[in-house]
C-alpha cells in the first residue's frame, strides 16, 4: 500500500482523535513516540545491513544459483537465500518473473519468492525484541514451513 | 557509555560498509544508496503506523479487543486477523508493534500468529502484484497452500509454547 494512504489514514485519526479529546490525543502521541525512540537502536542496524547485503549480492549472481537444473539444491539455496535477503516485494516479484525468463525453474523461484516473504532473518533481532526469541524462532520455522509446503506443490503442479 | 551499548550494532553495521568500501569502492556506494531508500522506505509508512497504534491504544478499551480477538472470539477472530494482515502496510516489521499492541489489548495469541503470518507474505497490494508478476496459477497455490499451513500452524504453534512461555510474552509485551 502506498506510504502516502498510510499518512492519509493517520492524519484523520488525529484529527477525529483530537476533537472527541485533546488529552487522549496527547497521550496516544506520546506513546506512539516512545515507541519509536524505543525501537530505534534496533532498527537502525537492520537498515544498513540489508543495504550491505543487498549490495553484495546481485541479481547475476541469484540467476546463477537458480538455473532450471539446479534442483533440490537450488530450491533449498533458494529457500535460504530468501530467508537471509531482505528484497523489498515491488523489487522481488520482477526478479522473479526475469530468473523465470533467463530459465530459472519454477520450483527454485518459488522457493526464493515464498521465503523472502515469510522468514526474516534480518528482521530476526526486532521480532524477537517484541515476542521473545523462542517465539520469534517457531513462527519463523512456520513461516519455512510454508514455504517447504508451497514449493513441493508448485513442484508437482507447475513442472 | 550507555549509548554507545545501546547503538552498538548501528556502529558495527556501519563499519561493515565502510569494510566494504574499502574493498570495493563501487559496492560500497551502493551500500549506501540501497540503505537511504531502506531508510525512504521506513519513513514512508513507519511513523503513521505508530501514530495509530498509540490512538487505538488510548481508544480502543481492552474489553473490546477481547470480545472480537480473545480466546473466545473463535472464527470471527481468526477472520479478523486476516483482515488485518491483508490489508497490511508495509514490510514485516511494521507489523511487530501492531501484534505487541493487539495481544497487549489481550488478543488470542493463535490470532495474533495469523494475523503476523498473512501479514508476511498475504497482503492484498502484494498478491496483485504477485498476479501480475508470476501468474494466476502460481500465486492461487502460493494463496491456498500458505492460507492452510498458517491456519494450522497458528493453533499449533498456541498450543507449543507453555503458558509459562505465553506470560513472559504478555509480561515482554508490556514493555515495549
Amino acid at each position: 500500500m502506498n506510504g502516502s494512504v498510510v499518512y492519509a489514514i493517520a492524519a484523520i485519526c488525529l484529527i477525529v482523535s483530537f476533537i472527541k479529546s485533546r488529552e487522549k490525543t496527547r497521550l496516544g502521541v506520546k506513546k506512539a513516540l516512545k515507541s519509536i525512540v524505543k525501537l530505534v537502536p534496533v532498527l537502525l542496524p537492520m537498515m544498513i545491513i540489508i543495504g550491505a547485503v543487498l549490495s553484495l549480492v546481485d541479481a547475476q549472481f541469484i540467476s546463477r544459483v537458480f538455473g532450471n537444473s539446479s534442483g533440490i539444491y537450488g530450491v533449498i539455496l533458494g529457500l535460504a537465500l530468501g530467508a537471509v535477503a531482505f528484497i523489498p516485494s515491488f523489487v522481488a516479484f520482477p526478479l522473479g518473473a526475469n530468473l523465470l525468463q533467463y530459465g530459472a525453474g519454477y520450483p527454485q523461484v518459488a522457493g526464493f519468492i515464498s521465503s523472502l516473504m515469510a522468514v526474516g532473518f534480518i528482521s530476526f533481532g526486532v521480532e524477537s525484541r517484541f515476542f521473545g526469541a523462542k517465539t520469534a524462532l517457531i513462527r519463523n520455522l512456520l513461516g519455512l514451513l510454508a514455504c517447504i509446503v508451497f514449493v513441493i506443490l508448485v513442484w508437482g503442479l507447475m513442472k | 557509555m550507555n549509548t554507545v551499548k545501546k547503538y552498538k550494532w548501528t556502529i558495527i553495521s556501519v563499519l561493515i560498509i565502510l569494510a566494504i568500501y574499502l574493498v570495493n569502492s563501487s559496492k560500497g556506494l551502493m551500500a549506501v544508496t540501497l540503505t537511504v531508500n531502506n531508510f525512504k522506505t521506513m519513513l514512508s509508512v513507519l511513523p503513521p503506523i505508530f501514530i495509530i497504534i498509540g490512538l487505538l491504544d488510548v481508544w480502543v478499551p481492552r474489553e473490546t479487543m477481547i470480545k472480537y480477538m480473545g480466546d473466545k472470539s473463535g472464527i470471527l477472530g481468526g477472520i479478523l486477523a486476516v483482515l488485518m494482515g491483508a490489508f497490511g502496510a508495509g514490510p514485516l516489521y511494521v507489523a511487530f508493534p501492531v501484534a505487541a499492541l493487539l495481544l497487549k489489548k489481550g488478543a488470542r495469541l493463535a490470532n495474533v500468529f495469523l494475523f503476523l503470518c498473512i501479514w508476511s507474505s498475504m497482503k492484498l497490494p502484494l498478491l496483485m502484484y504477485e498476479w501480475a508478476s508470476l501468474g494466476g496459477r502460481f500465486t492461487t497455490i502460493h494463496i491456498i497452500s500458505s492460507l492452510a499451513v498458517y491456519v494450522l500452524g497458528s493453533l499449533l504453534m498456541e498450543r507449543l509454547l507453555s503458558s509459562k512461555a505465553r506470560d513472559i510474552i504478555y509480561s515482554n509485551i508490556e514493555l515495549v
